[in-house]
Parts: structure tokens; sequence; C-alpha cells
């Protein structure tokens, strides 16, 4: 596909043609989890099974980072009596667990959806309240 | 862009982020990179390049600082050397350790984002809006406050819009009007502190306040007893006279422990059921309100909610104050009438300048122009055009083919963890989409 473009469609700006939006699901309460429900945009582009496989795998990457456990509540123990200086030499459980979310999505982007021309945003870029799907215009199509 | 080359050598190009063009040079304003913090739509005091967030008054604050200070510096300077002496060493040091923690929460409490979450992206917000508009059949007139209903637990819980904010507040968030800000689990928003008490510092607080009734008890008594003491061997009156400092950490600590107790005991009851303040005063959960009422957030026992509450995962903040803003934001282009669009990577900070209707009438002109030119044309988004970092990984090199250097570059600046500002749009952007819709 790479090969066959012309210098013309690299004059043509890419347009942005939309943004999907995936809302957040509080049925669980204020847990962060999003809906997998498949947004009608998306239809042409992309397979569902795939689409709701990332949403999923997103939803038990959030829940992991919110987890009652007793790890969280020894962590929690030992800030309160550091009184919370260990947060400067040491990252929480929580923020180990986005950076392995924003690892997880840029992979995503690079096997699954930049080919298929749509680019997933970091839900954190957007305060945890959307995962905004961009869909750029397929001039390959177009042609 | 590099006329002339080959396909495949176009597909690696370097896409430079500056302009090279005579023309462009004097657009190009080397502007100093500005943090998020000095943007931030509420109404907020940032200090220490954005490090300590803060409401807008801060008068209460500086005198609960004041307060303790000077009630535990008089203590420490006249009434710990006659309790050491007397009773034992260890009551100062006990003393001291209860002071800094107080003052490490209360400055933990004041200086640390509640939970702010941030304001909607105007992509967002038009999403949102057009939703709403579908679901009501809009008209012209404004619609009557817009609320979701979910289901919580077996609760129907309703989300309400927030027109500030332009985003459906999650469950137990609530818009501070004092800080023009929507805080997630927002339980009160606390002069004393200077601060919204919400997700991210309850623990702090609850951690003051009870730290704080213990203090103050302990003064209380403690002060009590060097009086007592002290009037066995020389009198009462005489022992007041010796410490007047004594008569007045009486009187400050003996109206504050009716307060401060009083608010420790309210927050641990409010803790062991999973309310908010705001939730308590509401009478959210209240059985007065129908039989079925019950907290749908609440673990089911008093240890586990103390637990969460206090020992839980700490969230990040979600405002990310310190970030830079980044400049290019691309933007939705609004549809037109299948004329090709430019346009997608608009400056944030240039939209004044370049606007929709210039992309639109010049998009077909530039087209047919070399690059370049197609750059002057479009101002601010000159330097985009077909520029950029080399492409760092696979999709980069693929989406730059197919979907054009914008594309990638968008790619590029995520994998840098690029963010996008959240400045509004100018009010002829929206005029322009809405005529263009």
């Amino acid at each position: 596909m790479a090969e066959t473009h012309s210098l013309q469609d690299l004059r043509h700006q890419a347009a942005v043609i939309a943004k999907v939006f995936i809302q957040r699901d509080y049925t669980n309460g204020t847990l962060c989890q999003f809906q997998t429900k498949f947004p009608s945009e998306l239809e042409t582009k992309i397979d569902k099974q795939q689409f709701e496989e990332t949403v999923r795998t997103l939803n038990n990457l959030y829940a992991e980072a919110e987890k009652l456990g007793s790890q969280s509540y020894v962590e929690g123990c030992l800030a309160c009596l550091t009184a919370y200086t260990i947060f400067l030499c040491m990252e929480t459980h929580y923020e180990k667990v986005l950076k392995k979310i924003a690892k997880y999505i840029q992979e995503q982007n690079d096997k699954v959806y930049a080919p298929r021309g749509l680019l997933l945003t970091d839900p954190l870029e957007r305060g945890l309240r959307v995962i905004e799907i961009t869909i750029f215009e397929d001039r390959s199509l177009t042609q | 862009m590099h006329l002339g080359e080959s396909t495949r050598e176009c597909e690696y190009s370097q896409i430079s982020t500056r302009s090279s063009t005579p023309m462009e040079t004097p657009y190009k304003k080397k502007t100093p990179k500005k943090r998020k913090w000095e943007t931030f739509p509420g109404r907020n005091r940032f200090y220490c390049d954005g490090r300590i967030m803060m409401a807008k008054q801060t008068g209460v604050f500086y005198l609960t600082l004041v307060l303790i200070l000077v009630t535990c510096g008089l203590f420490f300077t006249f009434d710990c050397w006659f309790l050491a002496e007397q009773l034992t060493p260890i009551i100062p040091v006990i003393g001291a350790v209860l002071f800094l923690f107080v003052i490490g929460t209360l400055l933990r409490t004041s200086f640390s984002d509640p939970g702010v979450l941030p304001r909607a992206t105007p992509d967002e917000a038009a999403d949102l809006e057009r939703q709403i508009d579908v679901a009501n059949g809009s008209t012209g007139y404004r619609p009557p406050p817009r609320t979701k209903e979910v289901v919580i637990n077996g609760q129907t819980v309703k989300l309400k819009y927030c027109f500030t904010c332009k985003i459906f507040r999650p469950p137990r968030a609530s818009h501070c009007s004092l800080c023009d800000n929507c805080v997630e689990r927002f339980d009160h928003h606390c002069p004393w502190v200077g601060n919204c008490v919400g997700k991210r510092n309850y623990r702090f607080f609850y951690m003051f306040i009870l730290s704080l009734s213990f203090l103050t008890v302990f003064i209380f008594a403690f002060v009590i007893t060097h009086i007592i003491l002290n009037s066995q061997r020389i009198g009462f009156l005489s022992a007041l006279k010796d410490s007047p400092a004594s008569v007045l950490e009486v009187v400050v600590c003996f109206f504050s422990v009716w307060s401060i107790v009083g608010l420790s005991g309210f927050h641990t009851y409010l803790i062991s059921s999973n309310q908010t303040t705001n939730e308590d005063i509401k009478g959210s959960w209240s059985s007065k309100r129908s039989k079925d009422n019950y907290n749908p957030y609440s673990y089911g026992n008093i240890f586990t909610n103390c637990c969460a509450a206090l020992c839980g995962p700490l969230p990040p903040s979600l405002i990310d104050r310190r970030g830079f803003i980044q400049s290019d934001a691309p933007q939705l282009a609004p549809p037109t009438n299948g004329l090709p669009m430019y346009g997608s990577t608009q400056s944030q900070q240039s939209h004044k300048q370049v606007n929709t209707v210039d992309c639109h009438l010049q998009a077909k002109a530039a087209h047919c122009d070399c690059p370049h030119n197609s750059g002057v044309l479009l101002q601010g988004v000159a330097h985009h055009t077909g520029r950029g970092p080399e492409p760092r990984t696979e999709a980069e090199s693929h989406v730059r083919a197919r979907f054009g250097a914008a594309a990638a570059r968008q790619i590029h600046l995520k994998a840098r963890g690029g963010g996008i500002s959240s400045s509004p749009w100018s009010p002829l952007q929206i005029i322009l989409m809405l005529g263009l819709n």
C-alpha cells in the first residue's frame, strides 16, 4: 500500500474525518471502566471483536490499578507512616499501571489501529473521561 | 516536503518542524513554552511553577496556620520546660511529633490537587452536544438541564451535565463554584485549608483533623496540668501571672476542641459509611427518602470502607499542571462539500489567523500549487506541511504514506507523550462550523 501512493497524495494534507468518543461506563460505581459498545462509525474500519478486546483489556488494566488488595493497603500504610515522602523516590502502583496502559495503547496503535487509519488517544490525556479514536481519511481509497 | 523525489524517498523524508521559506519567517516567532497551569481555566492559584495548587481565597488558610503555629510555639516555649522537668521529657517529644504531623497533613491537603476534572476538549463537547441534540430533537432554544441516568449496584443515580466544564459529571463529582472546577468525589470546599476536599486529598484532610484533635486535646490537657501543678506550689493567681501564654493557649484550645473533635467524629462516620459531606447534607442515601434507598458505593462493612478511603490507591492528578502546552493540536476539520480539506493540524495559538474559511476557500487553489505556496496561504499551518521528525515506528511510516504527514506527526507526538491544550475555540470558528454544518 505504501508503494502505490503518489506525490499528489503527499501534498494532500490528511483530513481528520471524525473523532469517536468511547464514554465511561459507571454501572460498577466510580471505577474507571469504558463502554464496550461498538460505535457505528467504526463499522467499516475495524473488526468488532478487535475493538471490544482492546476496550476490555484497558478496563482490566484500570481495574488492576484501582484494586483494593493487600498490596495497595501496605503501600498506603507505608506512605502514611513516612508522611508520604516515600513517593518522592517510589512510584505508586497506580502510576506503574498507567505506564503499562500507555505502552499497551502504543502497541495497539502500531499493530492494529494505525494500519486501518485510526488512532487511539490515551484516556489519561482526556482526564480519564473518554477513549478518543481519531479516524483519518483513507486517501488510497479516494484515488 | 521535498519536490521531485521518488515516492519511496518521500516516505522517509524528514518532517521538520521549522519553516524554511522567507515568507513564513515573520510568522515563526520563538514563543517560550508555557506550562498548562498558566492557562488553567479554573479559579485556582498556582505556586512553585505549578507544583502547588490552592483555591483563590487563602486568607483563612493563613489564619489556620498562624493559630496552629502560635499555639504550639507558646506551648513549647512556656509550658514544655516545666512539664519536662516535673513530669517526663517524653511530653515535648510527643508534642513535637504531633505538631509535625499536623503541619505536614495540612500542607499536603492545601497544596495538592483535590481531584479536579479537566474540562472537555472542543471535539468532545461538540460530540456530546450532537448526542444530546439527537436525543432531544433540537430546536433553537436552550433545552432544560441535561441529565443521564445510570444504575449503579442497583441504585439509580442521575449524572448531571456541567455547563461550565461541558461534561457529564461522573457519580459523586460536583462542581465547586468557588474554584470553578468539577472535582471527583467532591466532599466540600474548606476555607480553613484553602482548597477543595475531594478524592485525592480526602485522606490527608482526615489525617489533618484527626491529628489536630489529638494535638488540641494534648495541649489543652498539659497546659491545664501545668497550671494546676504550678498553682499547688505558688498559688493559682501567681501561676497564671507566671505563664500568661498558658491562658491564651487554654482559650484557643477550648474553643477548638469542640469544633475539631466534632468534625473528626463526623468525618469518621462519613468514612465508615463511605459517604461524602455533600451526599450527607443532601441526604442522597438516607433511608428517609425512600425505603429502598441505600448507598451503592459502600463496601458493606466499616473496616473495608475505612481502608478504602484511607489506604486505598491514590489516583494521579488528571490536570497535568506542569506539562507543556503542545501547539500542534489536530482538530476536526469541518465537513466541506467534497472539496479537499487542509488545516487538520491547526495551531491553537494561531487559530485566529488561520480559520476554516481560509482553508475552505483556498484549499482548491492550494491543491494545485506546490507545498510551499500552500503553506504560505495557510500561514500558521505552514510549518506543518509535509515536514516533521523522522518516523519512529512502522505505524508512523505506514500512516504517513496513506494518510499524510499530519497523521504521522500526530502518532509521533503521541509516542512522545504529546498532549492537546484545552483552550476553547474562537467564536469565529464556532460560527463557521455551525454555518458549514
